[in-house]
């Protein structure tokens, strides 16, 4: 019964639209949990209810044991959180935005200045501190709102994309501190992201979330492991003709077609390999080129949810929380 | 302990914030100044007693206030572009503090920006003295606390930019010109003096010419009931715009 979050049916509608949808899922201190869906999935709107900023239309949740519903200000003292948009003031330096959240939150004055060194050394802005948050670039205002979620010692800390719209150095700079965070101190992570490789090096676990629902809920290797064996790419000007012919056969047990490909999940890729060839070769279908990989979170999610996850597609952002106008990318 | 020192920090950021925009400083001393040399040199010899540029200098002090009160609520709708509002409403402070923190730290600025129009006395020939500077002190700063609750709650209510500037400029013109800056309430219609003393300003503007021109002129109403109204209207705006900005979705 260590939980420190537990979400009961929770369920967000905006007017006609359901965003998050009767969800539940628990988390246990200290770990590292991942939400993961295309945008307009709900991630975000799951999110702002469990930080307090939007109002359930039903069900509720625990965070550190106050309800997010009848006990918000226990629940704000319990937790950091790093949005999706930047929020940060950027007419003040990056040691005043610090100072203010401690402030904020009643860290004891006599620990402010430790604590405000500690957090930016751990995301190596030590030098840049006193420097206003307008020369800053937009990894550098990243790492800074992760240092300040993290000056009041949350329980919970709440990521949301915590990488969007960054440069991948950058990106495997965060996910560093990220790990390191995982590993110093007994806190626990909700990280929202449609980055799979994100959640699959950051997570311990993963609920993969579509139109508001959660389709699988496992650790990352459990989730590859339970497309059990491999997955071969086909690409051929004969799709659907061939994806007719393989799925009669009883040892291709998915066939999906995405992007001018055809994937085949196979429970023995080296067997299946010269069959597949043979197959298209009595139909008189001309094979392009062929590939074999191990089942990622990409295979996974295309498994669950029947689409590739989507990058980019503003139509089906519901989530109504952030003017995405300022937002960087 | 910890609401107070929330108050402190976001009342601290909005002075900061204020003091670190030279164009907004500088941009200040003009308005006043305008409304001062060319508007009063040109209606000076209006018949009411006493020189006009002396009768509107506390009016132009009154515009000034309100006019910087007004555009401080502009701070909302500021911080929710920029995503900063989110930092401040999952903090674990009570509403009513993160309210009056912008509160005070918006009526600082107009109080500062509504000092500096006083240098103007010399221009008008008003002596001024240290003394009556320090008596209006608390009363510019009575009808901020209340005219910067009012821009907080239209801007709370406003979804952009654009309609919080065309709806300022509805609310700004009629406490303005009903408050009795620019001509003395006993010239006017009766109906017309009744609006007026709905008006909140008419009293702020009223008090500041008990303290400005003392004996030179004799003011609408006692002090007393001056600074009852105003107490009365910041405590009223306060409680409205803390409710309307608590909204949740």
């Amino acid at each position: 019964m260590d939980h420190v979050i537990e979400v009961k049916s929770l369920t967000k509608r905006f007017k006609d639209v359901v965003a998050v949808d009767a969800l539940s899922f628990n988390v246990k201190q200290g770990e590292a949990f991942g939400l993961l869906g295309p945008n307009g999935a709900g991630k975000t709107t799951t999110l702002s209810m469990l930080c307090t900023i939007l109002k359930p239309t039903s069900g509720t949740a625990y965070v550190n044991g106050y309800s997010i519903t009848d006990h918000p200000p226990q629940v704000r003292r319990s937790i950091g959180i790093v949005f999706q948009e930047p929020s940060i003031d950027d007419r003040l330096t990056g040691r005043e935005n610090l100072e203010m959240h401690a402030d904020l939150y009643g860290v004891p004055k006599s620990e402010q200045k430790k604590r405000i060194d500690d957090v930016l050394q751990l995301v190596e802005l030590a030098d840049k501190a006193d420097f206003l948050m307008r020369t800053y670039s937009g990894g550098m205002r990243r790492r800074l709102e992760i240092a300040r979620g993290l000056i009041h010692y949350p329980k919970v800390l709440f990521l949301d994309e915590p990488t969007i719209g960054l440069d991948p150095q950058t990106r495997e700079h965060i996910w560093t501190y990220i790990a390191k965070l995982r590993g110093q101190q007994n806190i626990t992570i909700i990280l929202t992201t449609h980055y799979m490789e994100e959640a699959d090096n950051l997570c311990d676990r993963i609920a993969i979330i579509d139109h508001g629902r959660i389709v699988a809920l496992d650790n990352p290797k459990k989730l590859k492991a339970s497309l059990e064996g491999g997955i071969i790419s086909v690409k051929t000007s004969a799709l659907q003709t061939l994806s007719a012919k393989l799925k009669e056969i009883d040892w291709v047990k998915e066939t999906v077609e995405e992007g001018g490909e055809l994937k085949l999940v196979v429970k023995d890729v080296n067997a299946a390999l010269p069959r597949v060839v043979e197959t298209a070769a009595k139909a008189g279908i001309r094979i392009e080129s062929m590939s074999v990989h191990e089942p990622t979170l990409d295979d996974v999610f295309l498994h669950y949810t029947g689409k590739e996850i989507r990058s980019e597609s503003a139509d089906e952002y519901r989530g109504v929380v952030a003017i995405r106008r300022h937002g960087i990318r | 302990m910890s609401e107070i020192r929330a108050i402190y920090t976001l009342w601290m950021r909005e002075v900061k914030r204020y003091t670190r925009e030279k164009t907004r400083l500088v941009s200040s001393f003009i308005q006043p100044l305008l409304w001062l040399v060319i508007f009063g040199s040109g209606i000076r010899f209006a018949p009411i007693g006493i020189d006009y540029q002396k009768f509107i200098f506390p009016g132009i002090i009154g515009q000034t206030l309100l006019f910087t009160s007004m555009f401080m609520g502009i701070s909302v709708i500021w911080d929710r572009e920029f995503g900063f509002l989110k930092e401040i409403l999952v903090a674990p402070v009570s509403r009513i503090s993160v309210f009056v923190g912008k509160m005070l730290g918006g009526s600082t600025d107009a109080v500062i920006q509504g000092s500096f129009v006083f240098v103007f006395s010399f221009i008008v020939g008003i002596r001024m003295n240290i003394g009556a500077f320090l008596l209006s002190l608390p009363i510019m700063a009575l009808i901020t606390f209340g005219m910067v609750s009012v821009g907080l709650t239209l801007a709370s209510l406003m979804e952009s930019l654009e309609s919080f500037g065309v709806i300022q400029t509805f609310v700004n013109l009629p406490l303005f010109f009903l408050s009795g800056a620019l001509f003395p309430l006993a010239f006017v219609p009766q109906w017309l003096r009744w609006v007026s003393y709905v008006d909140p300003l008419t009293y702020g503007v009223d008090a500041l010419r008990f303290t400005i021109l003392r004996e030179a002129w004799t003011p609408l109403f006692p002090i007393q009931l001056d600074l009852l109204v105003l107490l009365a209207f910041d405590f009223g705006m306060i409680a409205v715009g803390t409710m309307i900005f608590s909204r949740r979705k």
